[in-house]
């Protein structure tokens, strides 16, 4: 374990006393230690950052800090005096909101009603006084130039708009600290941009924020001071005038980063899989993928960067045959846009899907019922009509074996495993039927740092055996070591093409926001807007 | 292999078995306790009535009855429990059941064929319309999204008036002296009565060999087949299942049929072992006590048959209650009670077994994490 | 609709024209159309009993039983709760509500119990589903048959040994007052007698609606706007709506999401049961076994006929109560005429179809059902009197397969919740 090397230094802007302080907090759950002995001093009327890597135990701190979770034990210091929240209520009442990273807003009602919902001004008794709450709401999203309006129902603003909402709800509350859960996950730069101008106004007005991100360039641009999670605590507090992104990253992983890597070419020139014209369209035709071509050759990963929400999604589900589209995919030389899904499965396609616990697993069955799963026509799981509980059971005993499925036994219920050993248990199942191709949806999301290094070594080697693999990431990191070609999505089109080899971070996250959408051979060349979206996390891990 | 098995006789059994047992069996048990409170406060000894009940069901021809009733109601509840499987809430049985055994009980007397063939027939109409008239609400629900809840309750009241249109001489009715019902069937319609319960002339009903035969295919079906691993996956996560190539909407389509197909056959025991002929005084609200019995035994072919046995027990054995002067409806609210603390009891039991199995697996597996599990300030 | 305050790349927001916005012009001109076809379909059929005075009244009284069950439906959906017990509930109500006219001598005091009866069964499916998070359709399921259980056993206890009572049945209710309007009455039912086109239909429906209006007819009608303020325009509605819409949402503001659920389902039992002890009091006079008859049920469906709105379900159990109407009162003939409407009613819907929306393949269905039940009405002079009981139902099920994809449930109704799901 690190010594805690805190120094709460003092920036340029004048200093001022702690709006929150955290005492060797720590939070047990069963069987792990979410938080241990955190140390954290945020002063008044700064941007304070927190970095960690997924996992790291950012978002149980916020809850703690929120009143959500209580901790078991260590202190917590609210403008100097010490506080004990028991439910989000007494955080609001001390003066503390919270925006989630999953929006907390009820589509069906309006902007006004999520705003007021619990703390609903008066009138007569039971009645809301609407135009008071319409005032006030103007007032403040006019004050901080939020551009809110009132009586717009949730399920029609963008997200943008949404985040907006969420934090005129906390202000409303008269909330002075705001905690901010990842709130760049989800939007688009010029709404970052347009996020950061609205943080800068309310820090302007003396409130205190406390940002939460793994992006560290972001977290470079707007934050006062940086506090950095490793595996549950707190590693160091910095200056981000005294420290570089490589630093910061440095800090951020500590040294065991597995280095997802694979620069040995295995690409054959037999295409595993060709997609042509494909486009998807939203329930209202507007395309979400558009014209979309490719091909991913055996032993070849083609890795797919953008940022969240510009059609990946659609496309992977397209191509599993799950969702409508026009285009033609071709499997191993076959046309099979007009096969079902479990064809297209039966045909050489194995599914890694992006969310384990809707479409990868059931959770409530025991793990060699999950073995079957998607492969209920197939040996050694069947036999004809009949189930082979036999089969099946013992395939599933040789990829808990193989695979490192860290389990009791095979008749645990899925839903009783961590998230890295039900990955594990989905990798090696779509594996085990010697797929042609494997689409890999974020494969590695949520998972604890071991199964990230066995998850791709799986596929490296799987790879080498001739394999084609369409890989979905937002870890840049995991995209550039893992794929042998990587495209770039965004707006659901195709919008450059980047050799792994020579792009750096910086520069995809750059063609992912769109600032770059040149033709690939301009990529590489400098580009005006470094660091947008790239995570330095990538740089340091391929510079070391 | 060797270890699967220890961990299924250490961990799953022990966790899943005897908990799911204590769960009914408790709930009974609090049904006993608030049926006895009820009455005493109108001054009647519990034990007493507990007593009326089993001698009076300790009579042979009552016995008769019961598994003849029991026979009745294990159909149905397995016709709902093929629903439940995937998450479909078949509350239509009732509907499927009556006209399903009123168009049978009219083809069967209107055809007179050789033995096996004519019941035969019988029972594949039964089945086509129990299974025709599902049909409805399973195709409202995957072209129009229409709740299978609502759409099968509308079903059973457009059944009731259909089903009476239809019972009217001229149509599938004859006149029975003041009685209106279809014409009787035929002897070699009739389904053979089992000699099973000595000491009395009264013989169960030979469609409870049937009956049987219907829960070991339900349970083969669900448990060993594709399709029934593919209708359990459906109903657990909707979401997997389309992932993993399910066409959850033909699978809706399958199920609901094949559950009023089942539902179809509830009232042939009754027709072929007993009144022979379909009339207004034929039981009816069987479906609903299909749901119950489907509840308490939790969908389990076993625990089915044994919920049936418990409320033919409760129906059969209530009319000596009356004539010791304690109103015979306490059964009813014994019934309701005993579904209402046997779904809550199941909620909790699952509940602590899927906390337990976390905590296991974690316990196990903490040679990495040494922190030994806490309990979590919530 | 105006939609400010959009950054420029925001996902486009859907067309607002599609939302057809009702206010009270709309719906008086709709009110208005409707009464001419029947109108002219009275005419050409001679079937005057579809807009006599008595029918509408008949109606109104129907519809009451169906409104409450559904306004109870509402209050528990909205709060995220299934409550497919109200048939339950409504049973008790109707025993109570004869058990408590009876024993305190007044009908008021059967109101009054018929509602605690309801909110009893209220308070069980809230235990069942909000504290043990138990299935909302099972646990609902379950309450409708101990519904039926107490009240049977509860009858042999109690009204057996009155005079006049039995074992499915209770003595005579003591009855509500009715109020007219004064010195209307005679002459709207003169002029409504002379079969006028337009006119006389309006005269009977006037006269409908004004005259022997049964006191608690008039409760049942104020209890619509008073949920619409309630759950609309308090707070207490506000958070009550949020535990179905966003259980989550609520919780971190500080919504104690369970209380309110609690509280929706209670208050949506005693909704039902009310529309029990209406049942036994007004509509029948007596307890009788088996009176609900289903209601419960068809007041779920009015509820989701009328999207989760109390407007609109007060629109469906009116539709639900005038066929049950119909058919008391030369039913054949009656709903025969009805068809017609029907007729009418989708011919114009396939108009609006293609002209408004422009959705042709849609247009040609809807006219093409339209044709097909005017065929029907052509060629048959009534319809079996069997038929006519299952009109209510019918009429949902076509309602629900034509509009299912437009209705707009609660977020999260019929989804279990535990508290500290957030985390």
């Amino acid at each position: 374990m690190e010594e805690a090397a805190i120094s709460t230094s003092t920036s340029s802007a004048p200093a001022t006393e702690p709006a929150v302080e955290l005492e060797g907090i720590t939070k047990r759950f069963p069987g792990v230690v979410a938080n241990r002995d955190i140390r954290l001093t945020v002063l008044r009327g700064h941007v304070h950052a927190i970095v960690g890597e997924n996992g790291a135990g950012k978002s149980t701190l916020m809850k703690i800090l929120y009143g959500m979770q209580r901790p078991d034990e260590g202190v917590i210091r609210v403008n100097g005096s010490p506080v004990s929240f028991r439910t989000p209520g007494d955080a609001i009442a001390a003066g503390i909101g919270m925006v989630h990273q999953h929006f907390m807003l009820a589509d069906n009602l309006t902007v006004l009603e999520n705003i007021i919902l619990g703390s609903e001004p008066r009138k007569g008794g039971i009645g809301i006084d609407f135009a008071a709450a319409r005032r006030k709401i103007k007032e403040i999203s006019d004050a901080y130039g939020l551009g809110v309006s009132p009586d717009v129902l949730v399920e029609d603003l963008g997200v943008g708009a949404r985040q907006r909402v969420e934090i005129l709800k906390v202000l409303y509350r008269g909330a002075r600290i705001l905690i901010l859960d990842e709130p760049t996950a989800v939007l688009v730069p010029q709404e970052v941009d347009e996020l950061f101008d609205n943080l800068r106004g309310l820090v302007r007005e003396g409130l205190t924020i406390i940002f939460i991100s793994h992006k560290l360039d972001e977290v470079l641009r707007v934050a006062d001071a940086i506090t950095v999670i490793r595996r549950g605590t707190t590693v160091a507090s910095v200056d981000p005038g005294d420290v570089t992104a490589r630093r910061l990253a440095e800090l951020m992983v500590g040294s065991e980063l597995p280095s997802p890597e694979t620069r040995e070419s295995t690409v054959t020139d037999q295409v595993a899989l060709a997609v042509r014209g494909l486009t998807v369209r939203a329930g209202d035709g507007r395309a979400v993928v558009e014209d979309v071509s490719f091909d991913i050759r055996k032993g070849e990963v083609l890795g797919i960067a953008g940022v969240e929400g510009n059609g990946q999604a659609e496309l992977v589900e397209a191509i599993m045959g799950m969702r409508p589209a026009e285009g033609t995919i071709t499997l191993d030389g076959a046309d099979i846009s007009a096969w079902a899904t479990l064809r297209r499965r039966e045909g050489g396609i194995g599914y890694i899907p992006e969310d384990r616990h809707r479409h990868g697993l059931l959770l409530g069955a025991p793990l060699w019922e999950n073995r079957i799963l998607g492969h209920q026509t197939r040996r050694p799981n069947v036999k004809g009509p009949w189930i082979d509980r036999a089969g099946a059971r013992a395939d599933t005993e040789r990829i808990v074996r193989e695979y490192d499925v860290r389990t009791p036994g095979i008749d645990v219920d899925a839903m009783a495993l961590s998230g890295g050993n039900q990955q594990k248990l989905i990798v090696g199942r779509e594996m085990s039927s010697e797929p042609v191709v494997l689409i890999a949806s974020h494969p590695t999301r949520g998972v604890d740092v071991g199964a990230q290094a066995a998850i791709w070594d799986h596929l490296r080697a799987a790879r080498a055996r001739g394999l084609a693999v369409l890989l979905i990431s937002a870890d840049l990191d995991e995209l550039i070591g893992l794929s042998d070609s990587l495209k770039v999505i965004l707006r659901g089109r195709m919008v450059a093409d980047v050799d792994p080899a020579t792009v750096t971070p910086e520069q995809l996250g750059s063609a992912m926001t769109g600032a770059t959408a040149e033709p690939a051979d301009q990529l590489p060349a400098a580009s005006d807007g470094p660091e947008r979206l790239g995570s330095a996390a990538a740089e340091a891990g391929e510079e070391a | 292999m060797s270890s699967s098995f220890t961990d299924r006789l250490l961990g799953r059994v022990r966790l899943g078995g005897v908990l799911a047992l204590a769960a009914p069996v408790l709930a009974v048990v609090f049904a006993g306790v608030v049926t006895s409170i009820i009455l005493l406060l109108n001054g009647n000894q519990p034990f007493q009535t507990l007593g009326l009940l089993l001698d009076f069901s300790a009579t042979p021809s009552i016995q008769v009855l019961i598994l003849n009733t029991a026979t009745t109601y294990y159909i149905s509840a397995l016709a709902v429990a093929i629903g439940f499987r995937m998450n479909l809430f078949n509350i239509g049985v009732d509907g499927q059941y009556r006209l399903a055994v009123l168009v049978a009980a009219a083809v069967g007397g209107a055809v007179t064929l050789p033995g096996p063939l004519h019941v035969g027939v019988i029972m594949l109409v039964a089945v086509l319309v129990g299974g025709l008239w599902a049909s409805i609400a399973a195709v409202l629900k995957t072209a129009r999204g229409v709740s299978e809840v609502i759409s099968t309750i509308m079903l059973n009241a457009i059944a009731t008036g259909f089903g009476a249109w239809l019972l009217t001489p001229g149509r599938l009715a004859v006149l029975n002296g003041n009685n209106v019902g279809t014409k009787p069937i035929g002897p070699s319609g009739h389904f053979p009565g089992i000699a099973l319960v000595s000491g009395t002339q009264a013989k169960v009903f030979g469609m409870i060999i049937v009956a049987a035969v219907l829960g070991v295919a339900y349970h083969v079906v669900l448990n060993r087949t594709r399709f029934g691993f593919d209708l359990r996956a459906t109903g657990r996560s909707e979401t997997a299942a389309v992932a993993s190539g399910i066409n959850v909407k033909k699978m809706v389509l399958y199920t609901m049929i094949l559950s009023g197909a089942v539902a179809g056959l509830v009232g042939l025991p009754q027709l072929l072992g007993a009144s022979y002929s379909y009339s207004l005084d034929f039981p009816a609200g069987l479906g609903f006590t299909g749901i119950a019995i489907a509840l308490m035994g939790r969908n389990n072919p076993i625990g089915i048959a044994v919920g049936a046995l418990l409320w033919s027990f409760l129906d059969n054995s209530n009319d000596i209650l009356d004539f010791n002067g304690i109103p015979k409806e306490i059964v009813i609210i014994m019934q309701g009670t005993i579904v209402l603390s046997v779904i809550i009891a199941y909620e909790l039991v699952h509940r602590y077994r899927a906390v337990a199995e976390q905590r296991r697996v974690s316990r196990q597996l903490s040679t990495a994490a040494p922190t030994e599990p806490q309990g979590a300030a919530v | 609709m105006t939609v400010t305050g959009l950054s420029a790349k925001a996902p486009a927001a859907p067309p607002a024209a599609r939302r057809l916005t009702l206010n009270w012009q709309v719906a008086l001109l709709g009110v208005l159309a409707l009464l001419v076809m029947m109108s002219l379909a009275r005419v050409v059929t001679g079937a005057n009993d579809i807009t006599s005075g008595g029918t509408i009244g008949a109606a109104i009284g129907l519809a009451v039983p169906i409104g409450l069950a559904a306004l109870g439906g509402l209050w528990s959906e909205r709060s995220g709760v299934v409550n497919i017990g109200l048939e339950g509930m409504m049973i008790l109500g109707t025993w109570c509500g004869a058990w408590g006219a009876l024993t305190f001598g007044t009908p008021w005091a059967g109101v009054i119990a018929g509602t605690i009866g309801g909110a009893l069964g209220g308070l069980l499916h809230a235990v069942a589903t909000v504290t043990f998070g138990v299935d909302h359709i099972i646990s609902g399921v379950a309450i409708t048959l101990l519904g039926q259980g107490v009240t049977q056993y509860l009858s042999k206890l109690v009204f057996v040994g009155m005079k006049g009572g039995g074992e499915t049945q209770s003595p005579r209710i003591p009855p509500i007052e009715t109020v007219s309007v004064p010195g209307i009455g005679t002459p709207l039912r003169d002029l409504a007698n002379t079969h006028v086109f337009l006119l006389s239909d309006l005269a009977g429906v006037l006269y409908g609606v004004t005259q022997n209006v049964s006191l608690f007819v008039i409760l049942a009608i104020l209890l619509v706007p008073l949920s619409f303020y309630l759950l609309w325009r308090t707070a207490f509605g506000l958070r009550l709506r949020s535990c179905g819409e966003s259980p989550v949402a609520a919780e971190s503001l500080g919504v104690n999401v369970y209380l309110y659920k609690y509280l929706a389902v209670v208050v949506s039992g005693a909704l039902a049961g009310l529309g029990g002890a209406f049942l036994s009091i007004v509509a029948a006079g007596i307890y009788r076994e088996g009176q609900t008859g289903g209601r419960g049920f068809i007041g779920l469906a009015a509820m989701i006929f009328g999207n989760w709105r109390p407007g609109g379900l007060a629109g469906g159990a009116l539709l639900f109560g005038y066929t049950d109407a119909l058919q008391l009162r030369q039913g054949g003939t009656s709903v025969h005429a009805l068809l017609l409407v029907v007729a009418m009613l989708l011919a114009a819907f396939a108009v609006y179809q293609l002209v408004r929306q422009q959705r042709g393949r849609a247009a040609l269905f809807t006219g093409i059902f339209a044709v097909l039940v005017f065929a029907v009405f052509a060629t048959t002079d009534t319809v079996p009197e069997q038929f006519t009981s299952f009109t209510p139902h019918l009429t949902t099920l076509l309602v629900l397969s034509l509009a299912s994809q437009r209705l707009r449930m609660p977020a999260t109704d019929g989804l279990p919740y535990r508290k500290g799901q957030a985390t």
